[in-house]
């Protein structure tokens, strides 16, 4: 990571290289996230077809992997992330989470695994088909807090036994790899990379309102034992949980962004042509400065979430940030998801349009933790 | 490259600012809310004419076509405001020299114009007692008569309108041309027919004088008109929207003064509730105090609103058109600084509303800051008209 110190100036250009990926990522959108696609999976809980594979396509999850893991070997860019899950998202929340699983695995392991890990972990995913990995940092229950896990770590041997539940886990139908966060009899967090075939792992998908194309479910661990190298974190560089779902709650507020955008668009084309009264309802102040208000509250909230990601890269204190971000995108998100419904009346209730898909998933916003990093 | 972190010279700017409003303005912060219309002068120590090399960024000369990135005198205005505010609005309005009509000179002025009136002290006279939000129906006429234009009409909520030495006035040259005629016109303080008539008692902002001035036969050189005189009937849009543009100067700028005052009030507030206040970055807001959950959400609302504003400020340093955007980010500055201000009045409770602190006041001078330079439903007007396409005669 680069850290560029003071000479920055405060600047709102995304590099030429984010931009190329930009536009390439909105052509796909285009392509594979059209209403219908995007429609046909939330009905059937399911991706559509082939898509994860032409996901792989788009390459961007071999980025950041280093050259002599078989990846480009460029720096992770937390920027570049964050732009991603937005222009994704515009397309579906769900979907742009499930592309997003692997390489917030990845991620993960590039932040905070040492190089062992990833000489370990990172190469299944440079190949030419999808592999899955995910992150499983939430837990059930109504008390629980990410970053103080029921799920224990037990020294057993060369080995840790880890035992608990973790919720809310991306592609439970598929993961090959779960990074699951732990507290350890030390009283010390740990985060520890599970392959989900390993004894004593139990995988169980649950139905939400919605996301639900991504398979979330429950990952349930009984004394699964994991190799004392499987974990993140160095003696230099202690594993840092924070760190962790501060990056991730990033990732969610972006996705929040791209949504509320695609929202925006749908609620202004709607509205201006939908006649009442003999004129079309944006000439009424009522509706029209509804519509002006989503425009400005998604303004700040990309904003905030741009702030936070450009902290992260440049390697400046970043938590509390990440966390405001992610504060506004469940609070302001949600509230834009309620007036995209309520600008088509009746027919914002109506599952042919994509408001009320968009009022489903934005509703999990306030309620995930770590289902992505950036 | 995406960043949003200030670069050196602006921290700096802002580190000199905060010193000023801690140690010049908050000090007599108190003195001039009691005793309204008294002039402030321990501010003559800020007259911007003596202060501007001093406070200003190195001088930077305009660099059209060059794709390099510039932060340059909008967004240290917004620093400078924000800061200054934080130290009290009233008294940031008061400062001698920095006028809204000075904003309107380097807006519409002529490169003769801008160097004549370097270092007036200037007023804006929009407002009417008939015409407020709707300031493409002023009354206030004038006339040309020979080599003078003659005014005539009530000007009113005139900020620094006591005290100025200029007043940039606005009035119609052909009231039936209706926006395309509206011009604005420098007028030095001590020109016979231009007589201040009085000052408006205030809610808040009470250290900044607003006056009612009236013009009768008011005559200035033909040469004091901004801009052009032409009246252009084939696009009013444009020729009116020459004289609004000051508009996209001053709107985030006024969203600085409100994010400032805002500030004001979260570290008063923390100061005054102690480790209760202390913010946790874990979780659900529900699992932390009512209050710590508040003052985060309104953290939030700030930061949103303090980058709205600097967005419009870079968008006007590098010369791309930011109409829409600094309409937004005046809108949700000004509707977040009363909030969390009247908020921080409620989470302090009875000494939140006494005059013991300085909550109560923060409250009182943030409400002017989501109505003057445009209301927070005129700023979503424009938003709306933006967004949606439309027109002044569709969406009303």
């Amino acid at each position: 990571m680069s850290n560029v110190g003071d000479k920055l100036l405060f600047d709102l250009t995304p590099t030429p290289e984010q931009q190329l990926m930009r536009e390439t990522v909105r052509r796909f959108v285009q392509r594979e996230m059209t209403a219908k696609q995007v429609r046909a999976a939330d009905e059937a809980g399911q991706e559509p077809a082939g898509f994860y594979d032409h996901v792989l396509e788009l390459g961007f999850g071999l980025v950041a992997i280093p050259e002599d893991l078989g990846g480009l070997g460029f720096a992770r860019s937390p920027v570049g992330n964050t732009l991603l899950a937005e222009d994704l998202a515009y397309g579906d929340m769900a979907l742009a989470i499930g592309s997003l699983a692997s390489l917030s695995f990845t991620n993960a392991v590039l932040d905070q695994g040492s190089l062992e890990l990833q000489s370990q972990v990172l190469p299944a995913f440079t190949g030419e088909t999808s592999r899955f990995g995910a992150l499983a940092l939430q837990e059930p229950g109504l008390g629980s807090r990410p970053a103080q896990p029921q799920m224990r770590a037990r020294r057993d041997g060369a080995n840790y036994a880890l035992s608990g539940v973790k919720c809310m886990v991306p592609l439970v139908d598929r993961a090959e790899w779960f990074l699951v966060s732990a507290l350890c009899e030390d009283g010390s967090l740990g985060a520890f990379v599970v392959p989900s075939d390993a004894d004593g792992v139990s995988l169980q998908r649950s139905a939400y309102m919605g996301l639900r194309p991504l398979a979330l479910g429950e990952v349930s661990l009984t004394n699964v034992q994991v190799p004392a190298g499987y974990v993140l974190g160095t003696a230099e560089q202690p594993f840092a949980l924070d760190r962790l779902l501060a990056l991730s709650r990033i990732g969610l507020a972006a996705v929040t962004v791209g949504t509320c955008q695609a929202l925006l668009d749908y609620v202004k084309d709607y509205c201006n042509d939908r006649v009442a009264f003999g004129e079309p309802i944006t000439n009424r102040q009522s509706v029209a400065f509804m519509i002006a208000d989503i425009a400005i509250e998604l303004d700040g909230l990309r904003l905030l979430t741009y702030r936070a990601a450009s902290r992260a890269e440049q390697g400046l204190p970043f938590v509390r940030e990440a966390f405001l971000a992610k504060l506004q995108a469940g609070e302001k998100g949600m509230a834009m998801g309620s007036d995209g419904v309520q600008l088509l009346g009746g027919h914002g209730f109506i599952r042919d349009h994509m408001v009320e898909l968009y009022y489903r998933n934005l509703r999990s916003i306030a309620v995930l933790e770590g289902a992505l990093c950036v | 490259m995406i960043n949003l972190e200030l670069p050196k010279h602006l921290e700096d700017l802002q580190a000199l600012m905060r010193a000023v409003a801690k140690d010049v303005l908050r000090p007599i912060s108190r003195k001039y809310d009691k005793q309204e219309h008294a002039v402030p002068s321990e501010l003559s120590v800020l007259d911007q004419r003596k202060t501007q090399e001093a406070a200003s960024p190195a001088k930077e000369k305009p660099q059209v076509g060059l794709r390099e990135v510039r932060n340059g005198r909008a967004m240290g205005s917004v620093v400078t405001v924000q800061e200054l505010s934080w130290g009290d609005v009233g008294l940031m309005l008061s400062v001698p020299g920095s006028g809204l009509g000075n904003a309107a000179i380097a807006a519409a002025g002529s490169e003769e114009q801008k160097a004549r009136f370097a270092g007036a002290y200037a007023a804006m006279a929009i407002t009417e007692p008939a015409a407020g939000s709707d300031s493409a129906n002023i009354g206030t006429t004038a006339v040309l008569d020979g080599a003078e234009w003659v005014l005539n009409g009530e000007k009113i909520f005139v900020t620094a309108g006591g005290r100025c030495d200029h007043v940039v006035v606005w009035a119609t040259v052909d009231k039936s041309k209706g926006k395309a005629a509206i011009k604005s016109f420098v007028v030095p303080v001590g020109t016979p027919g231009m007589e201040v008539v009085g000052l408006e008692h205030k809610l808040g902002i009470r250290a900044s004088d607003t006056a009612t001035i009236l013009l009768r036969d008011c005559r200035v050189p033909q040469g004091n008109l901004l801009g052009s005189d032409q009246v252009m009937d084939g696009d009013k849009r444009a020729a009116f929207g020459k004289v609004m543009q000051t508009f996209d100067n001053t709107r985030p700028t006024v969203g600085a003064m409100a994010i400032g005052c805002a500030r004001a009030a979260l570290d008063l507030t923390y100061e005054l509730v102690g480790d209760a206040g202390s913010p946790t970055y874990d979780g659900p807001l529900w699992q932390m105090s009512a209050l710590a959950a508040e003052l985060l959400r309104m953290e939030a609302d700030w930061e949103a609103a303090r980058l709205l504003v600097l967005r419009a400020a870079f968008m006007a340093d590098n010369g791309q058109p930011n109409s829409l955007e600094a309409s937004m980010a005046k809108a949700k500055a000004g509707r977040v600084g009363n909030h969390i201000t009247l908020r921080c009045v409620e989470l302090c409770g009875a000494l939140g509303y006494s005059e013991e602190t300085l909550l109560e006041k923060f409250s009182r001078d943030s409400k002017i800051l989501d109505i003057f330079e445009g209301t927070q439903q005129i700023q979503q007007l424009i938003v709306a008209r933006r967004l949606l396409n439309k027109s002044s005669a569709e969406l009303k």
